[in-house]
């Protein structure tokens, strides 16, 4: 993640994207794009072609409440219904899309409404409950895999956070709205709770972890920004399968301007094309 | 599955290739730059004796005197009145504040538009003019779109917002097959005259893939719509309120990087600039450069080193401002007087808007070339997020490609 963040030779999606736009081919976990709700309809896609493989697998795509006011969102529910696809639908409705509060967002009963009216099985939870959240998401997968069909959750939470490190949500809410949530309820807070209750956690070991944990990250955020940055000719490969003329046109004039103007275009940043 | 590899490792070395290409560059000229600094940086470093960037900018009318030698201003009777020092965000926002006070009919909406949008573009609108009339949407650009031709077909104002001009693609329907066609389909009876679609665009220098791309030349080649892209406060207001006045659908592209970066004493009057009218910025006999939006501050700053480099060299410089319908003359002329021509925008190049300017012009000019027509643009790749620098046409590769083409 930290060499995503930082655009390294490291990153998964060499350098191209945005921070917070991570995927692992590896992991199942589709690569992550800007665009809202355009991931909905594809997961049910993977959902059919899932259930044509029959290995018991199924999609599971997340969103926020406000991504499911676009129309990608409507066109995936109807798709997964009419093509029984063991797709679920996991909606993160945190409260606020940037600036625009849920009240703003939709009319209706949240998210969770919308599913029966697509015929679709649906399960609202507390989604500052991770246990809760845990058993909600493996019923769905169960009831997904064998019936053939769409899950849709609403998760209720509260986004405690800026929008992204470029907003500052006290523009537009109120600062106490979001210091009550912070230290009246939210999952990490919750969860840690539980566990002091069970006696497995304490004060100390937190106070020790936040230490700890600390020290890693910063460590790979160190380690992450001082590795080069991907070669140069990345930025022209994965346009197609294979390079076509007019690209290799296009790096070869990338070239012959670095080599005349290599401090200016800070070259020793990235690896080496050689 | 694996991912496939970099396909570049069958290419020659990076010293094969360097003397192959070598001799496509000025080998006597030689930009004299030591650093890479953003040209929209506030505190871009003077490079060798030039200071670069839009703060910079001669062209930028950032003072009372400035305005009142302006020959456009000058015109229009506005050299002599009153004037407010605006960026391009608060010239936006006042161009919004005219249209709303004088239309009733006129309406602000968007996604996170109420608080004042995330540039802050439609700041307090909506405490002034009422949640009417300024408000959110809930979050979907095909609605935003859709809602507003409806609202305009009903004869009134729709300014909509669309909050990146990366993401006005799921309202590419209602904007292509919709607004663009509805007066011709109709027989003239509906018309959405009313709307206008603001959208931010173009690099940033953190944006990535989905908040850098300049998407003007996918509008181009749509009958039927005007699409506008401002280079500075002062054009932003004028041509803001002319696209809002405007009988036809507009598609209104603001290069964000400007907000705040460009300053100018801007006309507290109502204006409006023409539409469709390019507009000479620097005149010049011996090229004709074409350019639009923020790419303007990078060919000036271009054309500053190459007549200082090349003594006796003018170059004639324009700013396009309306992509479509564009202002064939105003180039048509300049080309026919300077034999040369290099086009220069953002967007990929093939199929770019500059594609069309160059086929136009060797049409008309075919006699009169001294040279090919050169586009300088950007690559054909999504917009890389840590290859901005190699992808954009920058400085250095605007300097050199007008060299390239003066040398010809």
């Amino acid at each position: 993640m930290m060499d995503q963040s930082f655009s390294n030779k490291n990153s998964h999606g060499k350098g191209r994207q945005m921070p917070i736009h991570y995927g692992s081919k590896k992991l199942n976990m589709a690569t992550i794009s800007s665009p809202l709700a355009t991931q909905i309809p594809q997961a049910v896609g993977n959902a059919y072609a899932l259930k044509r493989e029959a290995n018991g697998n199924c999609a599971i795509c997340y969103f926020g409440e406000g991504a499911a006011s676009e129309g990608d969102f409507h066109a995936a529910l109807n798709m997964a219904a009419t093509l029984k696809c063991p797709v679920i639908f996991y909606c993160r409705n945190n409260g606020y899309a940037i600036s625009t509060p849920s009240a703003e967002q939709y009319k209706g009963d949240g998210i969770a409404s919308r599913g029966e009216g697509y015929g679709i099985k649906t399960i609202r939870v507390d989604g500052n409950d991770i246990w809760a959240v845990y058993a909600a998401t493996k019923k769905a997968k169960k009831f997904a895999v064998e019936n053939n069909q769409p899950v849709l959750i609403e998760a209720m939470t509260y986004r405690v956070s800026h929008h992204s490190t470029s907003d500052d949500s006290s523009a537009y809410r109120p600062s106490k709205e979001v210091e009550d949530w912070t230290k009246r309820d939210n999952p990490i807070l919750r969860l840690r709770k539980y566990m002091e209750n069970q006696k497995i956690w304490s004060m100390e070991e937190e106070a020790e972890a936040l230490k700890s944990i600390k020290t890693r990250v910063l460590e790979a955020f160190a380690a992450a920004e001082k590795m080069k940055k991907p070669t140069i000719s990345t930025m022209f490969s994965d346009v197609y399968d294979n390079s076509p003329p007019h690209l290799q046109a296009q790096f070869e004039e990338v070239q012959a301007l670095i080599s005349k103007y290599p401090d200016y275009y800070k070259v020793n940043d990235f690896s080496s094309d050689l | 599955m694996i991912r496939s590899i970099s396909s570049f490792g069958r290419y020659p070395s990076f010293q094969q290739t360097n003397k192959i290409y070598k001799k496509t560059l000025s080998p006597f000229l030689r930009l004299q730059l030591t650093n890479y600094s953003s040209l929209y940086d506030h505190t871009a470093e003077p490079v060798k004796n030039l200071n670069v960037g839009v703060a910079h900018s001669s062209f930028l009318l950032n003072s009372i005197a400035k305005i009142r030698n302006d020959s456009e201003l000058s015109q229009l009777g506005l050299a002599q009145a009153p004037t407010k020092k605006m960026n391009m965000c608060q010239a936006i926002n006042d161009a919004l504040t005219i249209a709303l006070n004088k239309d009733n009919k006129a309406i602000v909406f968007g996604e996170d538009v109420a608080f004042g949008g995330v540039f802050r573009c439609t700041v307090n609108l909506s405490q002034t003019f009422g949640e009417e009339r300024v408000f959110n949407t809930p979050l979907t650009e095909q609605g935003i779109v859709g809602f507003g031709i409806g609202v305009a077909a009903q004869g009134h104002t729709a300014i909509a917002e669309i909050q990146f001009a990366d993401y006005i693609f799921p309202a590419f329907d209602q904007i292509v097959n919709e607004a663009a066609k509805i007066r011709y389909r109709s027989g003239g009876e509906y018309d959405v005259a009313g709307l206008t679609i603001r959208s931010p665009c173009s690099a940033v220098g953190h944006g990535a893939l989905y908040h850098s791309q300049s998407p003007e030349a996918y509008f181009s080649h749509t009958p039927g719509l005007k699409v506008v892209v401002p280079r500075s406060p002062i054009q932003a207001k004028g041509l803001l309120l002319a696209s809002i006045a405007d009988r036809n659908p507009v598609i209104f592209l603001e290069p964000k990087t400007l907000y705040r970066s460009s300053v100018e004493q801007v006309p507290e009057a109502d204006f409006s600039l023409p539409l469709s009218k390019a507009q000479i910025l620097k005149p010049g006999t011996d090229i004709t450069i074409v350019g639009y939006g923020s790419q303007i501050y990078t060919l000036e700053n271009a054309i500053t080193m190459v007549e200082r480099d090349m003594p006796g060299i003018s170059c004639e410089l324009i700013d396009l401002r309306t992509i479509l319908p564009w202002d064939v003359e105003t180039v048509v002329n300049s080309v026919n007087k300077t034999g040369r021509l290099v086009i220069s925008h953002e967007a990929p190049i093939t199929s770019g808007f500059g594609a069309e300017i160059a086929s136009e012009i060797s049409n008309r000019c075919f006699t009169k070339l001294e040279s090919p027509i050169n586009r300088i643009c950007g690559f054909d790749t999504p917009f890389p997020l840590i290859f901005e620098r190699f992808y954009l046409p920058d400085l250095a590769r605007c300097y050199e490609g007008i060299i390239k083409t003066l040398k010809y």
